[in-house]
């Protein structure tokens, strides 16, 4: 690899969505040499046979400790792999282990040119993380409408309450529980399919 | 008060201690508050313990010694002052393989030296008419199942570097593997190997018990910084895992922590599989075939959770005869310092005695082993890593 051209990166990670936004990020930055891989079985003769000199996988996946076998002198390891960070650089480590990310890179590659590539990755697992979260909440906070309008339904029907008076009795039982309303909303449910 | 521990672990049943020590309240009756973090890489639980996102983990005893000697990665000096589990391990092979191994083998199959030079037999047959070489899978470089497999082929004669090829899986990968031919034997720890012989796709060859009598596995490591920082806490967790390893061998008390054991949040496989590798009988073969061995998984009995040093000396040859490292004494010092029965008899007022397993290896080959003289110890085996 001559010092000018791009280096040769891949992304082992089975999340698409997630590899897409790295890979586009990676692509901005103005490292196009990028590929994917998605498909755990025989992982290393997939990545021995794109030679790449940085290789980027997802900390939820088990095959991370088959990466770590390219570490050892081992025949079968034709270029050997050393993770660039060394004592000085713990700071990066626990960037990208708190993102969820984790770098091998093949020996040779200078060092300057590593941190660009882990900093985009950190920030990009981050934004994946935070999207992430986002959705969860956004479904969850969906689910909890559902079970609280159908909660407000039974109370309208068996007191014969109006909405507003049945949101009303869930928030002030809530409080006085010291609970969500939404937990109130689905014991309810619970108890009218047990009175049924 | 009540102190928060994070402690990361893999889903395996020599995690058993850690799992009731927490889940029995064992853990909480000592003023801790510990969250168990299941993890999917031993990369993983090395990074976040070297990095003081967990404070205590679940760890294969080689890594320990590798992160103390900064092997591999960034050095990180680990004490490990209770083992959670001796042995445990187990070698399987494809029915193929098993088929071909039989075939060629003179004497008992459960003899460690005839199923070794069985095999050699069966890899020279394969060289000779042009065949891949047989792939074994193990669960890490830095890993007791690494060493052991490497051990016993070696044995009979076949390098483990040229004959065959040796293969990081991660565990709960394995099964599949031998099952899709990836590979064609794997050694790893329960109960993958009892899940691929309930399928039909493996024989246990041997428990690892046939090729060393006392093997130590896995450790509770924590940062050594971090222990001179806690010892009071430290303490704690080590009586909490000790009540949990004696709780565990009671077998009155064996339903009860294999069902603690089965929750999909802990090991998650089906509690009568966890059983068998506790009581240590085992199906060895999908024809139904049992074998028991009292020396099948060690979790409290016969001094198995009192740190060894001599294991870690063990341990650390092995690493030398596979090039992972080069000898040097003092590495050996900080190896053996690793394993720490000084902090484990201060926690539980052992006393100083030492035990009368202490130093006890019992390999099936070779002398027997001495930690003061790693070298010449080597040189008793015709196999291991030579500079090209």
């Amino acid at each position: 690899m001559s010092a000018e051209s791009s280096p040769k990166i891949v992304i082992v990670d089975e999340s698409p969505i997630r590899a897409a936004i790295l890979q586009e990020g990676l692509r901005e930055a103005g490292f196009t040499d990028v590929v994917h891989i998605s498909e755990m079985q025989s992982l290393l003769a997939q990545i021995f046979a794109v030679d790449p000199d940085v290789i980027l996988i997802d900390l939820e996946n088990p095959s991370r400790d088959v990466l770590e076998a390219m570490f050892q002198v081992s025949r079968a390891v034709r270029r050997p792999i050393a993770m660039f960070v060394d004592q000085s650089d713990a700071a990066s480590i626990q960037a990208s282990v708190e993102a969820g990310v984790s770098a091998y890179i093949v020996d040779g590659l200078k060092k300057e040119r590593i941190k660009p590539i882990l900093d985009l990755c950190v920030s990009r697992f981050n934004a994946f993380a935070k999207l992430q979260d986002e959705l969860d909440r956004t479904k969850s906070a969906l689910e909890d409408r559902k079970v609280i309008d159908r909660a407000k339904g039974i109370l309208m029907k068996a007191k014969g309450l109006t909405e507003d008076e049945a949101y009303v009795l869930l928030r002030s039982t809530a409080m006085r529980e010291k609970k969500k309303i939404s937990e109130i909303a689905q014991s309810i449910l619970t108890a009218s399919e047990m009175l049924k | 008060m009540t102190v928060p521990l994070r402690i990361g672990f893999i889903p395996l049943v020599d995690a058993a201690a850690l799992i009731v020590a927490v889940d029995k309240g064992f853990t909480a009756a000592e003023g801790l508050d510990v969250t168990l973090v299941r993890e999917v890489s031993w990369s993983n639980i090395r990074d976040k313990l070297n990095l003081g996102l967990f404070e205590a983990a679940h760890l294969l005893a080689p890594v320990a010694i590798a992160s103390s000697l900064g092997l591999g990665h960034i050095k990180v000096p680990i004490a490990a002052p209770f083992n959670l589990g001796l042995n445990g391990n187990a070698i399987t092979i494809s029915p193929a393989l098993h088929a071909a191994i039989m075939a060629e083998i003179d004497g008992d199959r459960f003899d460690p030296m005839a199923t070794a030079i069985a095999l050699a037999r069966v890899v020279a047959k394969r060289k000779k008419r042009g065949a891949e070489p047989l792939t074994f899978g193990m669960t890490f470089p830095f890993s007791t199942h690494n060493y052991q497999l490497r051990f016993w082929m070696a044995a009979g004669g076949v390098d483990p570097d040229e004959d065959v090829r040796l293969v990081v899986l991660p565990p709960p990968y394995m099964v599949e593997s031998l099952a899709s031919g990836q590979v064609d034997a794997f050694c790893v720890g329960a109960p993958w190997n009892s899940v691929a012989v309930d399928l039909g796709v493996g024989h246990i060859l041997h428990f690892v018990s046939d090729i060393l009598v006392r093997a130590a596995e896995k450790v509770l490591a924590v940062r050594q910084n971090w222990s001179e920082k806690n010892p009071a806490v430290l303490a704690a967790l080590i009586r909490a895992a000790a009540r949990a390893a004696e709780f565990i061998e009671q077998p009155e008390n064996r339903a009860e922590a294999t069902n603690i054991l089965s929750q999909p949040e802990r090991i998650g496989v089906d509690a009568e599989v966890i059983q068998r590798t506790l009581v240590g009988r085992l199906k060895i073969s999908p024809d139904g075939t049992m074998r028991e061995s009292g020396r099948y998984l060690l979790v409290g009995r016969e001094d198995a959770a009192r740190p060894d040093p001599v294991q870690a000396a063990w341990l650390f040859a092995q690493m030398v005869r596979w090039g992972q490292t080069a000898y040097s004494a003092e590495a050996l010092r900080a190896a053996m310092g690793v394993f720490r029965p000084d902090l484990y008899d201060s926690a539980l007022g052992t006393g100083k005695q030492a035990a009368e397993t202490s130093g006890t290896i019992g390999a099936f080959t070779g002398p027997p082993f001495k930690p003061d003289d790693i070298a010449g110890h080597l040189d008793a085996f015709a196999i291991r890593y030579r500079k090209a």
